[in-house]
């Protein structure tokens, strides 16, 4: 019965075949680490983003003169209102935590590199969504943060010679942060942005499974296969992965509960005290700090005395990431085979990355600006001087087949 | 792998507190224990913050009923004795202070107060509430320590008495005793505190008692799905 009814769906839409290419006959290698958990748990934490972000848009008001009140109101008076709210906050950022872990799996594993550079790419394009998406979000409580962050952030655009403050006026639709910003941030934020990450999230999956998954030891499973054409080291999505991965759905769940029950603000990381006052368009608050997850560009762009100039500098430090698969000459890709000059680099280039996070969320002293103009070069150093120390790293021999440590 | 993990939570926390201490200005701030499932403190809170906060100053996204039930009052008892601006139980707590004039009195207008607990701190609103002093200069004829040249007078002055400020030491005492003691005082402050706290976020109580149930049953879930995935990755090598 249910075999001759799947096949009258088969013949009609691909539904087996769906099924079998992405998920029950999708080969994937057998040696995935920890750090091959963050792409499911993205995926997620969009669920939940959307999921959670629909309810919120039941009650929430956008209107500036009603905003901040509405986003109360859902804390108080909406059945379950503050957990919702709290799963859209804390899931803001636990989105940020999984995708820089899902992109520094990429860089250690080398998985930007041939032929996975679209997969890379549409990440990218990803990563560049998810951050409009946050900024455009985070205008929507309309409190202090909200309001001069937007202002902030706005006001790079006025930086562009010629057309800048005509730009940055068409995006307000004011001459400051208004009701006319918050009402199109919102458009933005909860239909225009997300089509454009479904979307994404499709071509970024499709890729992947067209060429397959790169693994810790960066070896092509492809290449040593059965006699039935299936990968040596290939084992089935489903069921090996679908269960691994719900593990990592649980204990990442844990975390996630422990935050938002016991400390959803996570002392000012996740929500900011200045937040809690209503926008003020008269009264600037003494530090205007983005949230977290754009502190290391934003660090990039006080680095830069001259403003157009820091921000060419925050475009150029995004822009690079993309580049990345053709910056990299090295013929290895997992960290375990590549020499000691990746791995310093990479080590530094880490390290500047949370420095610069940390710098971004401090006022600018001149120690801390000096600071985060070293490690600013250093950032792009990692970048620009790739082609050279991957192509003459002591690389070490990869293996034929992928290892289980 | 694992070192590298640990090395960077360290790191996370070390910045995060470091993040706490810049929040307070330098100026020293005294925490204040808040504890919503102590009703008593709650509504001796609430009776101060009625009397003293809620002529000037609105709550105006906490209703008068929720407080009843959270903080352990029947709908009568709030009515009786602590509903003087409002008429219905279902209201939030406004006042009826028009923002121009209060504009006009103070020089700005009182904030909400809904959330100021969330916006300035629970130990910031400890100290503020203890550290005003005489100030000539001031049109209240009181400054603050915490808050320079607030516009709000010393309100609980009655029970704190004045206090003068000492330059150079920075040290507080007292010019006129008030009718509590300094021990008093500061469990009345404390005890108001702790009902803006609770006013910041009534659903605070839920989120507690939700808490621990939802870490059990993933608890629970994990001891069910890690066997799962090891059965079946069993014969994987």
């Amino acid at each position: 019965m249910f075999t001759s009814l799947m096949g009258w769906v088969d013949a009609r839409f691909p539904a087996t075949k769906m099924w079998e290419d992405h998920l029950s006959k999708y080969y994937a290698p057998k040696n995935f680490n920890f750090w091959y958990f963050f792409g499911s748990l993205a995926m997620l934490v969009l669920v939940l983003q959307i999921v959670t972000g629909i309810f919120l848009t039941m009650n929430y008001k956008p209107d500036a003169a009603l905003a901040f009140a509405s986003v109360e109101y859902i804390m108080r008076d909406v059945e379950w209102g503050w957990l919702i709210r709290y799963l859209h906050s804390t899931g803001a950022s636990a989105f940020f935590v999984v995708i820089y872990l899902h992109m520094f799996r990429g860089l250690i594993y080398g998985s930007y590199k041939q032929p996975r550079e679209l997969v890379w790419l549409f990440g990218m394009f990803l990563y560049m969504a998810l951050m409009a998406e946050a900024f455009l979000g985070y205008l929507l409580p309309w409190g202090q943060m909200s309001f001069w962050g937007a202002q902030v952030i706005i006001s790079l655009f006025g930086a562009l010679p010629v057309v800048g403050e005509e730009l940055a006026l068409w995006i307000r639709g004011d001459f400051v942060v208004a009701d006319a910003t918050l009402n199109r941030f919102f458009a933005f934020h909860v239909i225009a942005v997300p089509l454009v990450i479904l979307g994404l999230v499709v071509a970024h999956i499709i890729a992947l499974h067209e060429v397959g998954s790169n693994n810790p030891d960066g070896v092509e499973i492809k290449n040593k296969k059965d006699s039935n054409g299936i990968p040596l080291d290939g084992i089935p999505f489903h069921p090996y992965y679908s269960v691994k991965d719900i593990v990592g759905v649980v204990v990442f769940m844990f975390i996630f509960a422990l935050i938002l029950f016991y400390m959803p603000e996570l002392d000012g990381w996740f929500l900011e005290k200045d937040n809690f006052i209503p926008a003020d368009p008269l009264k600037t608050p003494e530090h205007i700090v983005p949230l977290w997850y754009f502190t290391p560009f934003y660090a990039i762009l006080r680095a830069v005395p001259d403003k157009l100039m820091g921000v060419m500098a925050m475009g150029g430090a995004q822009a690079l990431l993309f580049l990345l698969p053709w910056l990299d000459r090295s013929p290895v890709k997992s960290i375990r085979y590549r020499g000691p000059y990746f791995r310093t680099a990479l080590t530094l280039f880490i390290i500047s990355f949370l420095v610069l996070g940390f710098l971004g969320t401090q006022p600018a002293t001149s120690l801390y600006t000096n600071l985060a103009r070293v490690f600013s070069v250093i950032y792009f150093a990692f970048f620009i001087l790739m082609p050279f120390y991957t192509k003459f790293d002591k690389d070490k021999t990869v293996p034929e087949r992928v290892t289980m440590k | 792998m694992k070192t590298l993990i640990f090395a960077l939570f360290l790191g996370f926390v070390s910045t995060t507190s470091g993040l706490a201490m810049a929040a307070s200005g330098g100026i020293h701030l005294d925490e204040v224990e808040i504890d919503l499932s102590d009703k008593a403190s709650l509504q001796r809170g609430a009776k101060t913050f009625m009397n003293y906060c809620l002529s000037c100053h609105q709550a105006s996204y906490m209703r008068y009923n929720r407080m009843a039930k959270d903080i352990g009052l029947t709908d009568d008892q709030v009515i009786e004795n602590l509903m003087f601006a409002s008429e219905k139980i279902g209201d939030t707590m406004t006042v009826a202070m028009r923002s121009e004039d209060a504009k006009k009195w103070f020089g700005v207008t009182p904030p909400d107060l809904s959330v100021i607990s969330r916006a300035r701190g629970t130990a910031w609103l400890n100290t503020y509430l203890r550290s005003f002093y005489v100030d000539d200069e001031k049109t209240m004829g009181t400054n603050n320590t915490v808050f320079k040249d607030v516009g709000m007078p010393h309100v609980l002055w009655q029970q704190q008495g004045y206090l003068s400020h000492d330059e150079e030491s920075g040290h507080l005492s007292h010019v006129t005793e008030g009718d509590l003691s300094n021990y008093d005082y500061n469990v009345m402050v404390a005890d108001l505190v702790n009902f803006l706290a609770y006013i910041g976020e009534p659903s605070k109580i839920q989120r507690l008692a939700l808490a621990k149930w939802v870490l059990l049953y993933l608890f629970i879930l994990f001891l069910v799905v890690y066997p799962m995935k090891k059965a079946f990755w069993r014969d994987i090598h």
